[in-house]
C-alpha cells in the first residue's frame, strides 16, 4: 500500500466526486441559456442544486399501491448511474479502476438503470407510468442498435472497447479530419439526445401526456425519491457530454502518469468542455421542435444509417490508416 | 471407470422409476420426484467431475444393434452439457415436490418425467449413431406424451400434433446427416465418422441437415411454429424443462456435428447459423412483445435465446476456420455461458409462471397485476429472472452477451468480405434483440407483478408451498452468483474449449482474480464484482446520506395521477397497450398489423373499438401453405389406391423397364 | 499526400451522404436541393483534384459542374415545379426505411468488389472509386424506387455526378472535360423536354380542376 497507491485511489474518488459535483451545474448552464435566448432572464445557474436540496428535506408521498420496488428503484438507479458517470475518463485517462470502464458494459449499466425506471413507472398502476415506460423501451430499442454501431466503430478505430484505450489512441493521433469520425460523432450525438430525454426526443419541462416519455415515469415520486431520480437524471446527461467530449475532444486530458499538475489541467480543461457543450445543447434545444414519438424511428434511424456509413468508411480507410 | 456404473446406476433408476410410476397409482407416486432430484445430483456431479477433470470415458454395450453394440462416451462436452441439464432436472422435481397431487396433475405425468430426464441425459452420453437417435426420439416422444397430458383441452391436442410433425421432421433430417456422416463405407460409431472426412458438398448438405434437425428442435425459424404451442401447454414444471434444457440438447447436437464430427469448418459454414440466428432473435422477440399469454411469452422469448446461442455458434465456427482460435473460444464461451445461463434463468421464469398458474388459475398477462404484493417471494425471484434474461448488469444474462458483444466487436478481423461486411449488421441486431428482451420483460413483469389487480383471482393470489419457493429461489440465487462469478465460470469452462476450438480464455492476466478477458486485458475486461461492489457501496452511502438529511418517513396516499386518479384498476396499461409503440414501429414491417379505431358518432351510447391486427407471414409461407400443397398432393395421389388390376401392371412393368434401362445405361 | 487525400476524402464521402439524403428526402424540393448540394461538392472535389494534382484542366470541369448542376438545372426545375404545382410529393414504391438499407448494403457490395478487383492501385485512387460507383448504384436506386418524373431525372443525374468523380480520380483520360459538357448538354435537353411535355399533357387538367376548387361545385 504505497503512497502511490493511495494518490490514484484519491485521484479516482476525485473523479466521481467531481463528476456528482458538476451535474446540477451543467443542467443549470442548459436552462440558463436557454432562458436567455427566448429573452428571459431564467433561473440563477445554481438552481438545479438548489432544487436538489429543497425536495431531499420535502417529505416523500407514496402510492398506496406502490410496493418496495418503487421505494428502492431510486438508490439504485442513481447508484447505478452515479457509477456509470464516474467510470467515463474525465480529467486523466489511465485511473485506477480505468479498466473497468468498457464502454459495452457501460451502456449495459445504463440500460439496467433505464429497466428499472420503467419498472418503478408501471409500479403504481396508473395509465401515465405506463405511457412513459412503453415509450421509453421503444426509444431504447431504436437507440441501442445505433450506440452498438458507433462502439463498433471506435473498437475497429482504436482496437480496445476500455474507454481510457479509445481516449488514449484519440490522443496519440494527430487531429485529423476522418469522415467516419464525423459520422459516428453525429450518430453519439443523436443517440445522447435520444438517451437523456432532450428535445426532439422528449421534452423535459413538459407536463403533457402526450409528450411525455421520461417525466411520465417519474410522475408518482415526490420528495427525496425526486431528488435522487433528478440527480440521475442530470449525472446520465454529463455521462453523456464527458463520453463525446472524451471520445471526440481529447485534447487537455491527462495521460495516465502525469503528476497533480497535468490533472489540474485536465480537470480544468474537463469542466470548460463540459459547461461549452452545455450552453451548445441549449442553443440546440431552443432553435429545433419536439418530434411526435412516431417520427422518432426516422430521427434515431439517421443515427443507424450515420453510425452504419462510418463502420463502412472505416473499412474503407483501414488499409491507409493502420 | 466406477463414474460410467454411477452414471449407469442413476439413468437406470430413473428408468425403473419411470416403470414403476406406470402401474401405480394415487399418494406412491410421490417417490417419483425425489428419486429424480436425487438421480439428476448424482449425474451433475460425476459430470462436474469428469468436467473438471478432462479427458473422456467410454464404454461399449452388448445391446443395441446386432453388429455395433452401444457406444458411449462421457467427454468433456457431454459432462458441460449433463451439469446444464440435470441442474434443470433438480430445479424441476424439487418444484415438482411441492405440486398438489389431487389438483394439479394427472396420473399420466409422472411415469414420464424420469424417462424425459433419462433420454436428454442419454442423447448427451451417446457415441454412435444409432443410441444418439434412439435416445433423441425418446425424448422426443416423452415430451410428447408430457405435451399431451391434458389432452381433454384441443389447445393442447393441437399442439401435441404440430410437435409430433415438427419432431418427426427434425429426426429425418438427422437421420440424413448421419447417414452422410458415416458415409458409404456406413461406420456408425462417431470414433470412425471423426476419421472420415465427407467431400465439401456432402459436409454442406449434411451441415444443413443438422441445422434443420437441431434448429427444429431447438426453435430457429422458420421451425419454430410448434415451441410456442407446445411449451406452453405441457404443465409448467415440463415448460421448464423442455425450454430450458431440451433446446440445450439441440445445440449439443449441432455442436456435436459441426464442431466434433464434420471435422475442420470452411469459413462459409458460419453465415447459415448466423444469418438464421440474428432472423430468429429478433423475430422471436417481436413475436414476445406481441403476445398475451406469459407462457407463450416465455415460449418465444426461448426462440430468441437460442438464435442468439446458433449465433454465438457461427461465429465460432467463422473464427476457427480462419484459424483465429482466440475469436473462436470467446465465441464458443460465449455460447456455452448462454446456454448454462438460460437454463436457469428460463427454468426460474416458467417455474414462476406455473407458481402464478397455480396461485390465480390464470394465464393472461391482461387478467394479472398486483401480484408482487400478494406473492412477495415469487415475484422477487420472478424480478431476478426478468432481469437476468434482459441481460442487464450484474447478473449472468449479461456475462453471455458481453462476450457475444466482444467476439462480435472482433468480427471484423475477419478475412472474408460476406463475413466482416456482415459484423456491424449482427451487431445491430443483436442490441436491438437486447433492447426488445428488457422491453418484453419490463412488460411481463410489469404487467403481471405490479401495478394493481386486474381480476378478482389476482387480488386473491397467494404464494406458493415451500418445495417451490427454494426451487425458484435457488435458481434465482445461480442467476445471481453466475453474474458476479462470471470468470470462475469462464476457469471451468476451460476443458470443454480447450477440446473444440483448441484454446480457452486468458485466465489469471487480469487485475483482479475475477476478471472476465475477452482477449487481452489491455483490449476488454469485465469485473463483475468490482462494479457490483461500486453500485453497493454508492447506493449505500446515498442511503445513509439521503436518510441523515431528511429525517422524515414517507407518507402513503392516494396515487397523484395528475389530480385525477381513477379507482378501477381497468384504467392501467395492459400487455396490449404497452406493446403499442413497439407495435406501431416494428409490427407494420414484420407482421403487416394495422389498428383501426371504430368511433361511434355523438350520441350513439355504444363503446368505441379498438381492433389490432396482426398477421404472421411465417406461418402463412412455411405451415400453412406447404401443409395445404402435401394435402393437395396426397389427394391426388390417393388416385393410385382405386386404379384396376391392369394399370398396377402397368406400373410395375414400367418400373421394371425403366430400372433395367438404368443398368443399361450406368455399365 | 496525406493532407490532400484526407480532403478527397471528406468531399467524396459528403457526396455519398448527399446520396443518402436523396433517397431520405419526402419532398421534391427537398430532393433538389441535396442534388445542387451534391455538385457543389463535386465541384470542390474536382476543383481540389485539380489543385493538388496539378491538372488544369480539371477547373473547367469543375466549373461546369457548378455552374450548370450546381445552379442552373436546380433553380429551373425548382421553378417548374413550383409554377405548375406538380409533383410536389414524391411518390414511393418502397418505404424510406427499406430503401436506406438497400443503400447501405450496396455501398458495402460497391467497397467490397472495389478493393477485390482493383488490388495493384494505390489505395486512395481505390478508395476514390468504391465511393464514386457507391454514388452511381445510389442514383441508380433512387431512379427505381421512386416514382416521381422529377425525381428520376435528378437521380440520373446524380449517376453521373458518381461518373464524373469517378473519371476524376483515373489518370489518362483526357476527355473529361469534353464529356462533362457532352453529358451535361443532354442532360438539360432531356429534363426541359421532358417538362415541356409533361406542361402540354397537364397545363389544362391542372387550370380546369384549379379553377373547380376554387369555385366549390365538383361534378
Amino acid at each position: 500500500m504505497t503512497a502511490d497507491f493511495f494518490v490514484q485511489l484519491l485521484a479516482q474518488g476525485a473523479q466521481m466526486t467531481f463528476v456528482l459535483l458538476i451535474a446540477p451545474l451543467a443542467v443549470g448552464v442548459v436552462r440558463r441559456v436557454k432562458a436567455l435566448l427566448m429573452r428571459r432572464q431564467g433561473a440563477p445557474l445554481l438552481q438545479a442544486y438548489l432544487d436538489l436540496a429543497k425536495l431531499v428535506r420535502k417529505e416523500s408521498v407514496i402510492a398506496e399501491s406502490a410496493s418496495w420496488l418503487f421505494r428502492s428503484a431510486p438508490y439504485l438507479i442513481f447508484a447505478l448511474t452515479w457509477v456509470a458517470a464516474a467510470l467515463v475518463p474525465s480529467f486523466a485517462s489511465g485511473l485506477m479502476f480505468n479498466w473497468a470502464a468498457d464502454v459495452v458494459a457501460l451502456v449495459a449499466l445504463l440500460g439496467a438503470a433505464r429497466a428499472l425506471l420503467a419498472l418503478a413507472g408501471m409500479d403504481v398502476g396508473t395509465s401515465f407510468g405506463g405511457i412513459g415506460s412503453s415509450r421509453e423501451m421503444m426509444i431504447a430499442t431504436l437507440a441501442e442498435p445505433a450506440m452498438m454501431l458507433i462502439v463498433l466503430t471506435l473498437a475497429i478505430a482504436a482496437g480496445t472497447t476500455r474507454l481510457a484505450g479509445v481516449a488514449d489512441f484519440f490522443i496519440a493521433e494527430p487531429f485529423a479530419v476522418r469522415v467516419s469520425m464525423a459520422l459516428s460523432l453525429i450518430a453519439l450525438v443523436i443517440v445522447a439526445l435520444a438517451e437523456n430525454a432532450r428535445i426532439p426526443v422528449d421534452n423535459p419541462v413538459t407536463h403533457l401526456e402526450l409528450t411525455m416519455v421520461h417525466e411520465a415515469m417519474v410522475l408518482e415520486y415526490s420528495g427525496r425519491h425526486l431528488a435522487l431520480i433528478e440527480a440521475a437524471s442530470h449525472l446520465k446527461l454529463v455521462l453523456y457530454l464527458s463520453l463525446l467530449v472524451c471520445l471526440f475532444a481529447p485534447f487537455g486530458m491527462a495521460p495516465a502518469d502525469a503528476g497533480l499538475a497535468g490533472w489540474l489541467i485536465g480537470l480544468a480543461a474537463w469542466i470548460i468542455k463540459i459547461l461549452a457543450c452545455a450552453a451548445l445543447l441549449g442553443v440546440w434545444e431552443v432553435s429545433i421542435a419536439k418530434m411526435r414519438v412516431f417520427r422518432l424511428p426516422d430521427f434515431l434511424g439517421v443515427a443507424f444509417v450515420f453510425g452504419f456509413l462510418a463502420i463502412l468508411l472505416a473499412f474503407l480507410t483501414r488499409g491507409v490508416f493502420a | 471407470m466406477p463414474e460410467l456404473y454411477v452414471l449407469g446406476v442413476a439413468l437406470g433408476a430413473l428408468a425403473v422409476a419411470a416403470i414403476l410410476a406406470a402401474v401405480t397409482r394415487g399418494p406412491a407416486l410421490a417417490f417419483v420426484y425425489p428419486l429424480s432430484a436425487l438421480a439428476a445430483t448424482v449425474i451433475g456431479i460425476v459430470d462436474l467431475g469428469a468436467l473438471l477433470r478432462g479427458g473422456e470415458l467410454a464404454a461399449v454395450l452388448p445391446i443395441g444393434l446386432p453388429a455395433i453394440g452401444l457406444h458411449l462416451r462421457l467427454d468433456t462436452l457431454s459432462a458441460f452439457f449433463g451439469i446444464v441439464i440435470n441442474g434443470g432436472v433438480l430445479a424441476a422435481s424439487v418444484y415438482g415436490m411441492g405440486l398438489d397431487r389431487t389438483h394439479e396433475l394427472t396420473p399420466r405425468v409422472e411415469p414420464l418425467f424420469p424417462l424425459f430426464a433419462a433420454a436428454m441425459n442419454l442423447v448427451l452420453i451417446a457415441d454412435d449413431a444409432y443410441a444418439f437417435l434412439f435416445s433423441w426420439e425418446l425424448m422426443s416422444l416423452a415430451s410428447w406424451a408430457l405435451v399431451a397430458a391434458r389432452h381433454t383441452d384441443p389447445e393442447s391436442r393441437r399442439a401435441a400434433h404440430l410437435y409430433l410433425v415438427m419432431a418427426a421432421i427434425g429426426t429425418a433430417a438427422l437421420l440424413f446427416a448421419f447417414g452422410g456422416l458415416a458415409g458409404p463405407t456406413g461406420g456408425y460409431a462417431f470414433d470412425t465418422i471423426r476419421h472420415h472426412r465427407p467431400a465439401p458438398l456432402i459436409a454442406a448438405l449434411i451441415l444443413a441437415a443438422a441445422l434443420v434437425g437441431c434448429g427444429s428442435k431447438g426453435g430457429l425459424i422458420p421451425l419454430h411454429a410448434w415451441l410456442p404451442l407446445a411449451h406452453p401447454a405441457a404443465p409448467s414444471h415440463v415448460s421448464a424443462l423442455m425450454s430450458g434444457v431440451m433446446t440445450k440438447v439441440a445445440i449439443y447436437g449441432f455442436v456435436r456435428i459441426a464442431f466434433d464430427l464434420l471435422g475442420p469448418p470452411a469459413w462459409w459454414w458460419a453465415l447459415p447459423p448466423i444469418i438464421l440466428g440474428v432472423v430468429t432473435a429478433v423475430l422471436g422477440l417481436l413475436y414476445a412483445v406481441l403476445d398475451r399469454d406469459l407462457k407463450r411469452v416465455l415460449a418465444y422469448s426461448t426462440i430468441e435465446n437460442v438464435g442468439v446461442i446458433f449465433v454465438a455458434l457461427g461465429l465460432a465456427l467463422a473464427f476457427r476456420a480462419n484459424g483465429q482460435n482466440e475469436g473462436a473460444a470467446v465465441a464458443m464461451a460465449a455460447a456455452l455461458l448462454h446456454v448454462l445461463n438460460h437454463s436457469w434463468f428460463k427454468s426460474l421464469l416458467f417455474l414462476g409462471a406455473g407458481a402464478v398458474l397455480h396461485a390465480t388459475g390464470r394465464r393472461d398477462l391482461d387478467g394479472l397485476g398486483g401480484l408482487i404484493h400478494r406473492m412477495p417471494r415469487t415475484a422477487a425471484f420472478f424480478l431476478v429472472g426478468a432481469l437476468a434474461i434482459s441481460a442487464l448488469p450484474p447478473l449472468n444474462g449479461f456475462v453471455s452477451e458481453w462476450l457475444l458483444f466482444q467476439a462480435v466487436i472482433a468480427a471484423p478481423e475477419l478475412p472474408q468480405a460476406a463475413l466482416h461486411f456482415a459484423s456491424p449488421a449482427i451487431g445491430a441486431m443483436l442490441a436491438l434483440a437486447a433492447a426488445l428482451a428488457a422491453a418484453c420483460f419490463v412488460r411481463v413483469y410489469g404487467t403481471a407483478f405490479l401495478g394493481r389487480p386486474r381480476s378478482v383471482e389476482a387480488a386473491n393470489a397467494h404464494d406458493v408451498p415451500l418445495a417451490q419457493q427454494i426451487a425458484m429461489g435457488g435458481l434465482a440465487f445461480l442467476c445471481i452468483l453466475g453474474g458476479l462469478l462470471g470468470s470462475v465460470l469462464a476457469v471451468a469452462l476451460a476443458p470443454v474449449l480447450g477440446d473444440l476450438v483448441s484454446t480457452g480464455l486468458p485466465i489469471g492476466e487480469g487485475p483482479t482474480p475475477f476478471s472476465l478477458i475477452a482477449f487481452d486485458p489491455a483490449r476488454s475486461v469485465y469485473d463483475a464484482p468490482v462494479i457490483a461492489l461500486f453500485v453497493a457501496i454508492a447506493s449505500l452511502t446515498t442511503l445513509v446520506v439521503v436518510h441523515r438529511i431528511s429525517e422524515r418517513r414517507s407518507r402513503r396516499g392516494p396515487a397523484w395521477d395528475c389530480g385525477f386518479p381513477d379507482p378501477s384498476p381497468v384504467t392501467q396499461y395492459t400487455a396490449s397497450s404497452f406493446a403499442q409503440p413497439l407495435r406501431r414501429v416494428y409490427g407494420t414491417l414484420a407482421f403487416a398489423s394495422r389498428e383501426t379505431v371504430e368511433m361511434p358518432p355523438p350520441g350513439d351510447q355504444r363503446p368505441a373499438r379498438l381492433s389490432v391486427v396482426v398477421v404472421d407471414h411465417l406461418w402463412r409461407v412455411f405451415y400453412a401453405t406447404p401443409g395445404r400443397a402435401v394435402l393437395n398432393l396426397s389427394s391426388r395421389l390417393n388416385v393410385l389406391q382405386f386404379l384396376t388390376i391392369r394399370r398396377y401392371l402397368v406400373l410395375m412393368f414400367a418400373a421394371l423397364v425403366l430400372l433395367l434401362a438404368l443398368a443399361a445405361v450406368t455399365t | 499526400m496525406t493532407q490532400a487525400y484526407e480532403i478527397s476524402h471528406l468531399l467524396a464521402g459528403a457526396m455519398l451522404l448527399t446520396s443518402f439524403a436523396l433517397l431520405y428526402q419526402e419532398r421534391v424540393a427537398a430532393v433538389l436541393n441535396a442534388f445542387a448540394a451534391q455538385s457543389v461538392l463535386l465541384a470542390l472535389a474536382v476543383a481540389w483534384a485539380a489543385v493538388s494534382d496539378d491538372r488544369p484542366d480539371l477547373f473547367i470541369t469543375a466549373a461546369i459542374a457548378l455552374t450548370l448542376k450546381g445552379i442552373v438545372i436546380p433553380v429551373a426545375l425548382h421553378r417548374t415545379v413550383a409554377r405548375l404545382g406538380i409533383h410536389r410529393e414524391v411518390e414511393k414504391v418502397v418505404g424510406v426505411g427499406v430503401a436506406l438499407i438497400v443503400g447501405l448494403a450496396l455501398t458495402g457490395l460497391a467497397e467490397a468488389l472495389v478493393v477485390k478487383v482493383a488490388r495493384g492501385t494505390a489505395s486512395h485512387a481505390r478508395e476514390e472509386l468504391a465511393l464514386a460507383l457507391a454514388i452511381v448504384l445510389l442514383g441508380f436506386l433512387m431512379m427505381i424506387v421512386r416514382r416521381n418524373a422529377v425525381t428520376q431525372v435528378v437521380g440520373f443525374m446524380s449517376m453521373e455526378n458518381g461518373l464524373i468523380l469517378a473519371a476524376t480520380g483515373a489518370r489518362g483520360m483526357p476527355l473529361v472535360v469534353e464529356v462533362s459538357v457532352a453529358f451535361s448538354v443532354l442532360i438539360a435537353l432531356f429534363v426541359f423536354a421532358v417538362f415541356v411535355f409533361r406542361i402540354r399533357e397537364r397545363f389544362d387538367t391542372v387550370d380546369i380542376e384549379a379553377l373547380d376548387r376554387m369555385r366549390g361545385d365538383r361534378r
